[in-house]
C-alpha cells in the first residue's frame, strides 16, 4: 500500500488544530467518485465453471429475510447434502457490505438491483454458467438478462424472483383501500405511518411526484437531475414528522402494525402475508401512481468457499415447484414461466394475482431498484449519483 | 528423573537456575517480561486499530462500489464541520448521554447509599444480585422487552387505560431511548457508587457528628465528596456507553415525529453514522 505516505500523516496530524479544521472546510477540494461504469467489472473475465461438481455439504446465503424458508431448505439439504447457513440482511447496503471483498465466508447472496451492480463492478461476485441450470431456458424472457444482473451478455446471477413495494394499510382504520400514494404524505395521518428505512425510499417519492407535480417532468424515479432529487427530497423532509418509524427489517414493520403503532406503510407482500397470518387487520394495494419494485438475483461470491452446494442451490431456486413455493410464502412473482401451474396448484388464482403470467409490457409499469448513477439517459452527466441518494437519506433522517 | 528432583527441596544459595541467574545478573528483565505481554496487547490490538481508524478517516469511500480509496483527503473532516445533519447527530448523541448520566446518577447514589450504609449484611446481598442480575440477560433480550412495554398496545399504556389515563404513546420516540438507556446502563453507575460509599470510614461521621454536623450536612460534607470518585467512574462508564451505543437507537427510537416536537428529534446516533 501507500506506506511512503505515512509520516505525512503525522505531520498533517500535528498540524490539525481547531484552526485547521475551520480552513479545511473552507477550501477541501471536492472529489467526487460517482462510479464508473465504463471499464468492464473486474471479474468479466473469469470463466465460470462447466459442470457441478460433489457437494461441499455447506452453503452459506445473505439473503431477504424470507427467502431460505425451512420449507423449501429442507428438502434441498435431504436430496444435496448441503446444509444452508442464511444471514438475513435489512437493507441493500447491508448485503453489500457483507459481501465485501468477495464474500469470503459467503457462497451467494439474494441481491436486489440496486445491489447488483455495485457488487459486480466492485468484483465481488463472478459470472455464472446458465447452462448448468435447466429451468432457465423456462425464465420469463425479460429476466433472463436483465440489465441489473447481466452485462456485456455475461450473467453475474440467476434471477430469482420479483415484486412490487406496496401501500400497506389498517383495514380498520381504512375501509376504502387508498388509492394514492398521497396518503403516506398527508398530514391527517401524523404519527401514524412508516417507510422504508433506505435511501431507495426517495425513488418511492420521486415516483409519486411523477404523477403529482407533472412539471417536474420525473421519468424514471432512479435517474433524476438535481431539481427533481431536491423536490423528492423536500417532500421526504416534510414526510418526517409522519413517521412514527422508518423500518428496517420486516419483522420491525410487522410489528409497528400488530401493535397499532402505525396504520399506513410501504411495505412488501411479505409482510401483508405474515400480517394475515397473524390475523392483523390488513390489506395491500398499489396505487395508480404504479410502484417500485424489486428483481432479485442470487449472485456467487467471487470468493464462495461452496461452488458447487451454490449451483445446486441456484438449480433447486429455479425449478417451478420451489419457484411457486417462494412466491406464495413471500408474495412475489416467480421468474419461472413453468411456476404459474404450481402456484394455481397450491393456491388457485394466485397465478394472475400475482402477475406471474404477465406480458414483456407490464414489467415497464414496475419501476425496479437500481443504483442511480450519474449518467443519464439522454448520455449527459447530469444525474444523481448514487453517493448524494446516501447523504440525503441520512439529512432526511437524522 | 524429572520427578525426583522435583521433589528435593532446592540448597539456599546454591546454584540457581539459569533463568534465576539471568534475571538477577539484568535486573530490568523481571518487570519487562511482566509488562511485554500486555504492553503487547495494548499496542498491537488497541493502538494500532485506533492508528488505522483514523488513517481510514483521511481516505474516501468510492460511493459506486463502497471500496476505499487511497487517496489523502479531509473531506471527511469537513462533512462533520459543516453538514447540519452531522451537527445534529452530534448534539442529539451527546445531550442524551448526558442526560441518561444525570439520570442514573440521581437513580444511583440513593440507592448505593441505602445498599452501603443502611441495608443489613442479607439485604445487601440480595440487593447486590438484584443490581448485577439482569446482567445476565442478553442486551438485546432487555431492549425487546422494553419494546413490549412501550410500544402502542404495551404494557405501559394497557397500565395507564386501566386506570382510566390517557395512553402515553412514547414508544419509538427519544423519551423511550433515554428510559431505556439509564435502566440498561443503571448497574454501571450503582456498582462504582456503592464501592466508594463503602469505603467511607464510620469514624468521619462519628467526628463529623461530635462537632455538630447534623445528618444532611454530614452527607453533603464528608459522604459525597468521599463518593465521588464512584460517582465519576460510573459517569464515564453510563456516558460513553450510551455515546457509543447504535443498536437501542435502531430498535427503540423513533423518526421523531408528533411524539417528541423538539429540534433534537430523530433517533440517529453517532454510532450509525459512523
Amino acid at each position: 500500500m501507500r506506506s511512503t505516505e505515512g509520516p505525512a500523516v503525522w505531520v498533517r496530524l500535528g498540524t490539525l488544530g481547531a484552526a485547521a479544521l475551520i480552513a479545511v472546510t473552507a477550501c477541501g477540494s471536492n472529489t467526487s467518485t460517482g462510479g464508473s461504469t465504463a471499464a468492464p467489472p473486474p471479474t468479466a473475465g473469469m470463466k465460470p465453471q462447466t459442470s457441478i461438481g460433489t457437494g461441499e455439504g455447506q452453503l452459506n446465503l445473505i439473503a431477504w429475510e424470507g427467502y431460505t424458508d425451512d420449507s423449501w431448505v429442507k428438502p434441498f439439504t435431504a436430496a444435496t447434502g448441503c446444509v444452508v447457513n442464511h444471514k438475513y440482511a435489512g437493507t441493500s447496503d447491508e448485503m453489500f457490505t457483507l459481501m465485501d471483498g468477495g464474500g469470503g465466508q459467503y457462497d451467494m447472496v439474494s441481491a436486489s438491483g440496486n445491489a447488483s451492480i455495485r457488487l459486480i463492478y466492485a468484483g465481488d461476485v463472478k459470472p455464472m454458467n446458465t447452462a448448468l441450470i435447466p429451468d432457465f431456458n423456462d425464465f420469463q424472457t425479460y429476466f433472463k438478462a436483465p440489465d441489473y444482473n447481466t452485462i456485456g451478455g455475461i450473467h453475474y446471477g440467476i434471477s430469482l424472483q420479483w415484486g412490487p413495494n406496496v401501500l400497506l394499510y389498517n383495514t380498520k382504520k381504512f375501509p376504502i383501500a387508498p388509492t394514492s400514494w398521497s396518503v403516506i404524505y398527508d398530514k391527517q395521518y401524523s404519527g401514524l405511518v412508516t417507510v422504508y428505512g433506505d435511501s431507495m425510499t426517495i425513488a418511492d417519492a420521486a415516483l409519486y411526484l411523477a404523477k403529482a407535480q407533472p412539471n417536474l417532468g420525473i421519468k424514471d424515479p432512479y435517474e433524476l437531475t438535481q431539481k427533481q432529487f431536491d423536490a423528492a427530497v423536500a417532500l421526504l423532509k416534510q414526510q418526517k414528522p409522519l413517521i412514527n418509524k422508518y423500518w428496517g427489517s420486516a419483522t420491525d414493520e410487522i410489528s409497528l402494525f400488530q401493535n397499532n403503532d402505525v396504520y399506513l406503510g410501504a411495505a412488501w407482500p411479505y409482510q401483508t402475508i405474515q400480517l394475515k397470518l397473524a390475523g392483523a387487520p390488513v390489506a395491500e394495494t398499489i396505487p395508480v401512481e404504479g410502484a417500485t419494485g424489486w428483481g432479485d438475483t442470487w449472485m456467487l461470491g467471487t470468493k464462495a468457499p461452496h461452488p458447487n452446494c451454490a449451483y445446486m442451490w441456484t438449480k433447486w431456486v429455479s425449478t417451478p415447484t420451489v419457484q411457486a413455493e417462494q412466491a406464495l410464502f413471500f408474495g412475489e412473482t416467480p421468474v419461472n414461466t413453468k411456476a404459474c401451474a404450481e402456484m394455481e396448484k397450491q393456491s388457485a388464482g394466485s397465478c394472475a394475482q400475482y402477475h406471474a403470467d404477465a406480458a414483456g409490457t407490464y414489467f415497464n409499469t414496475i419501476k425496479f431498484w437500481k443504483t442511480p448513477i450519474a449518467t443519464c439517459p439522454d448520455g449527459t452527466n447530469n444525474c444523481v449519483p448514487y453517493a448524494q441518494w446516501l447523504t440525503a437519506w441520512t439529512s432526511i433522517t437524522g | 528423573m524429572a520427578v525426583k528432583t522435583l521433589g528435593r527441596p532446592r540448597a539456599k544459595g546454591g546454584a540457581a537456575g539459569p533463568l534465576q541467574s539471568l534475571l538477577w545478573r539484568w535486573q530490568w528483565l523481571r518487570p519487562a517480561l511482566l509488562l511485554v505481554p500486555p504492553l503487547a496487547w495494548f499496542v498491537v490490538v488497541y493502538l494500532t486499530s485506533l492508528v488505522l481508524l483514523l488513517i481510514t478517516a483521511f481516505w474516501t469511500i468510492d460511493s459506486f462500489t463502497s471500496q476505499i480509496v487511497q487517496v489523502w483527503n479531509v473531506n471527511n473532516f469537513r462533512t462533520i464541520a459543516v453538514d447540519p445533519t452531522y451537527r445534529l447527530i452530534v448534539v442529539r448523541t451527546v445531550a442524551l448521554a448526558a442526560l441518561v448520566t444525570v439520570t442514573d446518577a440521581t437513580l444511583a447514589f440513593p440507592f448505593a447509599y441505602f445498599m452501603a450504609r443502611v441495608a443489613s449484611r442479607r439485604t445487601q446481598t440480595f440487593l447486590f444480585a438484584a443490581v448485577l442480575l439482569p446482567l445476565w440477560a442478553s442486551y438485546l433480550a432487555r431492549v425487546y422487552a422494553w419494546i413490549l412495554i412501550l410500544n402502542h398496545n404495551g404494557l405501559l399504556n394497557w397500565s395507564l387505560q386501566s386506570i382510566g389515563l390517557p395512553p402515553a404513546n412514547i414508544g419509538y420516540s427519544n423519551v423511550a431511548m433515554w428510559i431505556v438507556f439509564s435502566y440498561i446502563w443503571l448497574p454501571f453507575m450503582i456498582i462504582p457508587t456503592y464501592a466508594a460509599l463503602e469505603r467511607v470510614p464510620e469514624s468521619l461521621l462519628e467526628a463529623a457528628a461530635d462537632l455538630g454536623a447534623r445528618r444532611w450536612r454530614a452527607v453533603r460534607d464528608v459522604v459525597l465528596p468521599l463518593a465521588m470518585p464512584g460517582v465519576v467512574a460510573g459517569s464515564i462508564f453510563t456516558f460513553s456507553l450510551t455515546l457509543g451505543d447504535f443498536i437501542t437507537p435502531i430498535l427503540i427510537g423513533g423518526a421523531g415525529g408528533k411524539r417528541l416536537r423538539d429540534s433534537l428529534g430523530g433517533s440517529t446516533f453517532l454510532g450509525n453514522v459512523i
